[in-house]
């Protein structure tokens, strides 16, 4: 918001806005032994791990401010989604970053992980984060 | 309950300006947004309603109807026309800026009320598919 511009609250809205990112996983936990970690999770328990385009939908709620129509500001959402979602995770092997050394790297998880990470956003509330894995299956995170 | 969702598009331009800001806070707030010839976008509007399926047409509400409601109260009003300059809800001294927000939340107003039979429960407005906004009625 900019400073000295007067602004007052009005009706709630929601602002959802996808971002998307490329990065590679493996489901694999040592709970498990081998052939557990085959059975459960088959194909996904490839030892050399295998990739997705995901889509990051996330969603923010609050009253749409007065002066400038809004329920954030676009520009600062896109920054804290570049310095804390982009430039962590895509490109990356999920199972090498810190968010995942204590847990598996399911598309569950890291839906939950991008929520906590949303919530560090000051401009509006995080309500809800979704992910497509693939264009069949997504994944969604609401408290 | 049923909850039915309704697609319907419109193209429209606009601009972001706030007269009782400054020139320069207009800038800084909108950026290129605040390009006062204005800019366009291919938007997409689903409305969802909701209630209860009548048990003898099997329909919460006749989808004909419904789209002739989008297009008499939103599409004929808002497609092809320039939102700040044609567009009543947004025109100069309104204090209205046609952001996505606001354009679902003068979305609900207009078809509030409208549609016989269902509540309305949501209006999203997709100004690009990467970004949307979603109106509940919330005040």
């Amino acid at each position: 918001m900019a400073a000295g511009v007067a602004t007052s609250a009005g009706p709630k809205a929601y602002l959802s806005r996808r971002y998307r990112l490329s990065a590679s996983h493996r489901l694999h936990t040592e709970a498990y032994s081998a052939d557990e970690n085959r059975a459960v999770y088959g194909k996904c328990n490839n030892p050399h791990g295998h990739g997705h385009n995901y889509a990051v939908e996330v969603t923010l709620g609050g009253p749409v401010d007065a002066g400038t129509g809004m329920v954030c500001d676009l520009g600062e959402l896109d920054a804290f989604a570049r310095r804390n979602l982009l430039e962590r995770f895509d490109g990356m092997n999920l199972n090498t970053l810190e968010a995942f050394s204590e847990q598996v790297s399911t598309t569950e998880n890291f839906t939950a992980e991008v929520y906590r990470i949303f919530q560090g956003f000051t401009g509006a509330k995080v309500v809800r984060v979704r992910i497509e894995e693939t264009g069949n299956n997504s994944f969604e995170y609401a408290e | 309950m049923i909850l039915l969702t309704r697609k319907a598009e419109f193209s429209s331009a606009h601009y972001y300006w706030n007269e009782a800001w400054t020139e320069d806070e207009n800038r800084r707030v909108f950026g290129r947004c605040a390009n006062k010839n204005g800019h366009g976008h291919n938007y997409t509007l689903e409305v969802t309603v909701a209630g209860e399926v009548d048990p003898v047409s099997g329909f919460v509400v006749d989808l004909k109807d419904l789209k002739e409601i989008l297009e008499r109260e939103v599409v004929s009003v808002y497609d092809h026309r320039h939102l700040n300059l044609e567009v009543p809800e947004f025109a100069a001294g309104t204090g209205m800026v046609p952001t996505t927000e606001n354009i679902a939340i003068a979305i609900w107003r207009r078809l509030e009320g409208k549609v016989p039979g269902a509540r309305l429960h949501r209006v999203r407005v997709y100004e690009r598919s990467d970004l949307f906004a979603d109106y509940y009625g919330e005040r």
